[in-house]
């Protein structure tokens, strides 16, 4: 499995980062940086992480199965995170995330027919001053009420 | 000597190393401290919390498993406020613990449950949901049920450290938190069930003993491994002359809780369909079988006749039956035959080993040297395949006394994980690889040295030779297969003093009788001589008892008495768990044949002919009382030259997954070979 | 034109160390050099290794991360002679609930961070460092990066840092979601490539930490306030403060606020001062009801505990914590049940599973409190909320478990009205 010349070259530095005979560590930002490329952890990522990170299988298929950002089945082209916990719920976290999912039509870690949007109610990503907050991919917005929300997800729709 | 500090425990004084674990230093002083994932084999996980202990002067209750001793401790491990912290957390277990208790393969023998029975309340204040998940089969072997699970840990240790195979793992965070297998839904391992029997609930079971019988209705049996040398204690659980279980929870015998797949699951050849339950007498027809006494008769005739006509016999023994077979059948080749043509399929040479060592007393290594022994040598041989308990023993000593281990072998093999070196050799060249190890053993304390077939006659007193020029203590270990070959050997089945090896006798066109017990030499070989009777002793229609005269159906090692010698040469009892009808012993068919022959070779008691075997057999004369309560008596054969034998010596080369013949008819085996993984040799699903 | 913050400052703010997050270019190098960087640097590097530990002591700075153990005492337990290299390791795993200011200093002044990286790898002679940044800030392990290039490219890192020939190594390493891994232990085992299960203690990472090397590791915030710690000495920084709580501290301000925002202000500022002045009051007028002092796990304050001053010792003595700076101000219009509803979703799915009490408890008091907020409430359950909260308490492995239960059991304790309003609603059946 080869990724991206730009992947490989962080590969490449992230295993030298480490020190000797380490290479384990670099399991989760490799098995998290490959998902953004592969667009889900499968079988033959874990595969192929363990080999380079020379561990066995189950042991980063220990890993992807703890940490709540990586999926095994593909999320949609824009992934749209939307935070409920105790800032965000006390200015409208939960109304936002409930009006998400009727914009998109779809649930908790669930993906549009097109594979273009998913959506995930997730736990505090350090935008409590600034709520409610919804990370789409990788991109924080801020005080977002459910009217910008629906926009926001058009001008992405147009986008394609 | 480790410091010592005065600690109490619930009002009494104890004495411990300082540093000890709480939970230990409470156990040896007779006071329990209940737990789930503390195993004192395995790393500290404090998961469970069930061992929490009031300290006196520290504000939290603490977990005993991983709390030191310290001078002045004062401890309490039975209050009000510890009782009620356990009762909470059996309370918090039981929320998602799905209460089948009655159709559950554990129940009766379930730590929860003595556990709740103990802390635990009468009543649930837990009215949610639960959260299922169905059960898995992982592999013939190992199914598993998560709602059942506790989450201990102890499986996933015991796989990794305990067996170095490390196939199972933790998968998802939290509650719904399970144990997952290394193939994403099926397991490749070693299929030895050690994750089974150290759960301590149901939720790890064996394809094998699930909804077989409740625990509290059998028999529990403490007998040896039939199959390979390594001499494993295996508690058979047998109801109603049935063998439903094999396993060693108990922990009795040399190997404590270890098991490989052929001790804890193949003892499920005892029942093949195909299994002689008749004497046969060959006919133009085929076999047809015939009674007992005719068989008897006829066989003690032509012995008869051959003995008076001066005819030349060929006796085949076995290295699966036990010593008093191997003696009777010796002295009755000898004295009532009247021939020296007997011998047995040897795996090692021992003939040459006990005359490299005569005049060491002290060279030859226990099973438990393997655990105590500062270094280990391992040369020509895959452990792990061919000596699973013995790979286990270097394993845990490496783990719990970092042991140094070296592997001089033609193939990767298991130890090359606790390896501090792995030499790589072609076969035949593996002497030089030990001697490339020559500084590093000689700077060690002292040294066990397992060796296995490709080290015989010259190469084997070289590498003795190497041991003695180390300067350090040097114990050894010649590897033999089978679960008797060692007492084959001690006993004297043997081509000594002129007689003709195995494959001379099948070599003579003159042969006039061959007489095969528990062993299959025509499997891969031919039978010279056309006029040859023969009579084969076995289990089962082998190749060679379908060219038998007459064939006498034999009892198991599982179905009988007696005593067997390991591959370190200690001597251990046998026990009957199981009775297959219209079988008999080889001792009962050799006394028998005895008596119609009107031989006195003896009374054919096993014990009556252990203490012959005491009293002349060198190196036998162990101590009664060790034998005969379950535990592993050393034997001392060395001292006095040991001539050399005619013949081949060839290791049969079994894998962890075959056993000579007795695979054929083990379906655990088959089934586990079916689907061999990657990890050993095959293609993987 | 002034740069766009995210929130913009208070008059009231005492800003040290977020002094240059207005200035344009501030997560330069060049900006940071004209504004006192590297500084402090220069001058550790002509102390002893002693003398930057005592007058960290002196700043009588605590932890920044949560649990406000004193700096200077953690750096001393590291073994500065052991023949294993030492490690440095930033924790910038912000996920406590209500935190958002390790966020800001990366953003607006990574340099600052970095050049406290450095004092500490010359306080416990250490010279490789790793900023291990939550997964979800992916966009910071980027500027992160750019920073740290930036300084290797200019030789503020590397072989000869600021001309001094002292070498330290510095990486970013990303998590990839768990809070979990906010522990300092559960971070050295996900560093090291597996699941961020909490270790047992001891052995410290001060003695066997990152692959089992002795490991100082700290707050983002912590290793951000070393560089004016240095620079203008401990005993200012501490003066910022009240005794015993040196100098300022970034506090979140969020929830029912009409300027919620990342303030620095003093130790011991008055908590009601914060909300009302520093960060505008409560909307609409409406009424203080409760406020979470420092992240979810903080036992909850009703509004006649607040007149207080923040400080870590006060906090203690209400039976709170002062702990990551988090402060979420609810109005009188919250809704109790539901808030501590959200509190143990979020725990029970953060629990990383490893012990039988914080991964049972937690999913427990989910279950209760869900059927409590669907109007399935029984009396019973106040009390078992309470009850079940206390057998989690101070018996899981690691302080998640206490992190669930504390706020629940004040919740239950000081609320209970409101439940009491859930159960005189129209029953229905279970």
């Amino acid at each position: 499995m080869t990724f991206s010349p730009q992947l490989e070259e962080i590969f490449a530095k992230m295993l030298q980062q480490y020190p000797e005979g380490r290479t384990r560590s670099a399991v989760v930002p490799m098995l998290i940086y490959a998902q953004d490329e592969v667009g889900s952890v499968n079988r033959e990522l874990i595969e192929e992480v363990a080999r380079r990170c020379k561990v066995t299988p189950l042991q980063v298929d220990e890993v992807v199965g703890y940490y709540s950002m990586l999926h095994r089945k593909p999320m949609g082209k824009y992934h749209v995170q939307v935070c409920t916990n105790i800032s965000c719920l006390l200015v409208g976290g939960e109304e936002l995330y409930e009006s998400a999912k009727k914009k998109l039509g779809i649930g908790h870690k669930q993906v549009t027919a097109d594979g273009q949007f998913s959506l995930e109610e997730v736990e505090c990503m350090g935008a409590c001053s600034w709520a409610p907050a919804v990370e789409i991919n990788y991109d924080f917005h801020h005080f977002v009420t459910p009217e910008k929300l629906n926009q926001l997800i058009d001008s992405l729709k147009r986008a394609q | 000597m480790a410091e010592l500090v005065k600690l109490n425990i619930n009002g009494r004084e104890i004495q411990a190393e300082k540093g000890a674990l709480l939970i230990e230093v409470a156990r040896q002083n007779g006071i329990e401290v209940p737990a789930f994932c503390y195993h004192e084999d395995y790393t500290l996980q404090a998961a469970c919390r069930m061992c929490l202990v009031e300290i006196e002067k520290t504000p939290k209750l603490q977990v005993g498993c991983t709390t030191p001793v310290a001078e002045g401790m004062v401890v309490h491990t039975e209050s009000d406020v510890v009782k009620k912290a356990r009762k909470g957390t059996l309370e918090f277990l039981l929320t998602n613990h799905p209460l089948d208790c009655p159709v559950c393969d554990k129940g009766g023998e379930c730590e929860l449950q003595d556990m709740v029975f103990r802390y635990g309340a009468g009543e649930s204040r837990f009215v949610e949901r639960k959260h299922h998940v169905d059960e898995k089969q992982w592999s013939p072997v190992v199914f598993f049920d998560a709602p059942r699970c506790i989450l201990c840990y102890r499986c996933v240790r015991a796989c990794n450290e305990g067996m170095g195979v490390g196939a199972l793992g933790i998968g998802n965070r939290g509650v719904i938190s399970e144990i997952v297998p290394n193939q994403g839904d099926h397991l490749e391992c070693d299929e030895c069930g050690a994750c089974i029997d150290i759960c301590p609930v149901g939720a790890l079971t064996s394809g094998s003993y699930r909804y077989q019988t409740r625990p509290w209705e059998m028999d529990h049996v403490g007998t040896i491994c039939t199959h390979c040398a390594d001499g494993c204690k295996t508690t058979l659980g047998v109801r109603v002359d049935k063998i439903v279980r094999g396993n060693n929870r108990d922990r009795s015998g040399i190997n404590n809780e270890f098991l490989c797949v052929k001790g804890r699951y193949a003892f499920d050849f005892v029942e093949h369909p195909e299994r002689l339950q008749s004497p046969m007498l060959k006919t133009a027809k085929g076999h047809e079988p015939i009674s007992w006494s005719k068989a008897i008769s006829l066989i003690a005739n032509k012995f008869g006749e051959t003995v008076l006509a001066g005819g030349k016999f060929g006796v085949v023994g076995s290295n699966h039956t036990t010593n008093e077979e191997n003696f009777f059948l010796a002295k009755f080749a000898r004295e009532g035959l009247g021939t020296k043509n007997i011998d047995h399929h040897r795996t090692g040479d021992l003939a040459t080993f006990f005359d490299a060592l005569s005049g060491k007393p002290d060279s030859l290594a226990s099973s438990g040297d393997l655990y105590n022994v500062k270094a280990v040598l391992v040369v020509g041989s895959d452990l792990a395949q061919q000596h699973p308990f013995l790979s286990f023993q270097i394993r845990a000593n490496f783990r719990h006394h970092n042991a140094h281990v070296y592997a001089v072998t033609s193939g990767p093999v298991r130890e090359d994980n606790q390896a501090i070196a792995s030499v790589r050799v072609q076969k035949g060249g593996e002497l030089a690889g030990v001697e490339s190890q020559r500084d590093k053993l000689k700077a060690e304390v002292n040294l066990v040295i397992v060796f296995g077939d490709a080290i015989q006659g010259d190469a084997l007193r070289k590498l003795v030779a190497f041991g003695d020029s180390l300067g350090i203590p040097v114990k050894y270990v010649c590897l033999v297969d089978y679960s008797n070959s060692r007492g084959a050997f001690d006993m004297g089945v043997l081509p000594r003093d002129g007689g003709l090896s195995r494959e001379q006798v099948l070599a003579a066109a003159d042969l006039d009788v061959l007489w095969v017990v528990g062993a299959n030499p025509l499997k891969n070989a031919a039978l010279a001589s056309k006029k040859a009777f023969v009579v084969v002793q076995d289990l089962f229609l082998s190749e060679t008892a379908q060219q038998a005269d007459i064939v006498l159906p034999a009892a198991s090692a599982y179905e009988k008495s007696g005593t067997v010698t390991n591959v370190c040469g200690e001597v251990q009892k046998l026990k009957a768990a199981a009775k297959v009808m219209g079988t008999k012993t080889d001792l009962e068919i050799f006394g028998l044949l005895a008596k119609e022959m009107g031989l006195n070779l003896g009374i054919w008691l096993p014990d009556k002919v252990f203490e012959e075997i005491r009293k002349t057999v060198h190196g036998y004369n162990v101590p009664l009382p060790i034998v005969a309560t379950g535990g592993a008596a050393p034997t001392m054969p060395l001292n006095g030259r040991v001539a050399a034998l005619p013949g081949s010596i060839a290791s049969a080369n079994d894998t962890l997954f075959t056993s000579g013949s007795l695979s054929k008819y083990s379906n655990v085996l088959n089934a586990v070979m079916e689907s061999p993984g990657k990890l050993y040799g095959g293609e993987g699903k | 034109m002034a740069k766009q913050l995210f929130n913009q400052p208070s008059p009231l703010e005492t800003m040290v160390l977020s002094k240059r997050f207005a200035l344009e270019g501030s997560e330069t190098l060049d900006v940071y050099l004209k504004n006192d960087g590297f500084k402090a640097f220069l001058k550790a590097k002509e102390m002893t290794p002693e003398a930057i530990i005592d007058e960290v002591k002196a700043s009588a700075l605590r932890g920044r991360g949560g649990a406000g153990f004193p700096t200077g005492l953690k750096w001393s337990f590291v073994p500065r002679t052991s023949p294993k290299p030492r490690v440095i390791v930033v924790n910038a795993d912000e996920s406590e609930p209500g935190t958002c200011k390790d966020r800001l200093l990366i953003e607006y002044d990574p340099h600052q961070m970095i050049e406290g990286i450095l004092i500490a790898g010359l306080a416990v002679d250490a010279h490789v460092g790793y900023v291990y940044i939550r997964g979800e800030y992916r966009y910071l392990i980027e500027k992160m990066d750019r920073a740290i290039a930036e300084a290797y490219s200019k030789g503020y890192l590397g072989n000869n840092v600021a001309g001094t020939g002292w070498k330290f190594d510095l990486y970013t390493h990303s998590g990839a979601g768990a809070y979990e891994c906010g522990e300092e232990t559960a971070l050295l085992d996900s560093l090291e490539g597996k699941r961020g299960i909490p270790r047992m203690k001891p052995p410290f990472p001060a003695v066997a930490g990152a692959w089992g090397l002795p490991t100082l590791l700290n707050n983002v915030e912590t290793f951000s306030a070393i560089p004016p710690i240095i620079r203008d000495g401990g005993a200012a920084f501490a003066a910022l403060g009240t005794p015993k709580n040196g100098g300022t501290r970034l506090v979140c301000i969020s929830g029912h606020v009409n300027k919620p925002g990342v303030y620095e202000l003093p130790l011991g500022f008055p908590m009601m001062k914060a909300i009302d002045e520093v960060a505008g009051g409560i909307p609409g007028g409406r009424k203080l009801k409760a406020v979470v002092p420092g992240g979810s796990s903080c036992p909850i304050l009703t509004a006649s505990e607040c007149d207080i001053p923040m400080d870590y010792d006060t906090l203690a003595k209400i039976g709170s914590m002062l702990g990551s700076g988090g402060m979420v101000v609810l109005d009188e219009t919250t809704d109790m049940v539901r808030f501590a509803l959200r509190i143990m979703r979020f725990y029970q799915h953060e629990s990383c599973g490893w012990c039988i009490p914080c991964r049972e408890g937690t999913t427990w008091l989910r279950k209760i409190l869900q059927r409590f907020y669907e109007g399935h409430g029984r009396r019973e359950d106040i009390s078992l909320l309470g009850e079940l909260s206390k057998n989690m308490l101070g018996r899981t492995f690691c302080a998640l478990g206490d992190a669930a239960a504390m706020p629940t059991i004040s919740i239950v304790e000081k609320f209970t009205e409101d439940f009491e309003r859930y159960l005189a609603r129209e029953t229905v059946a279970v």
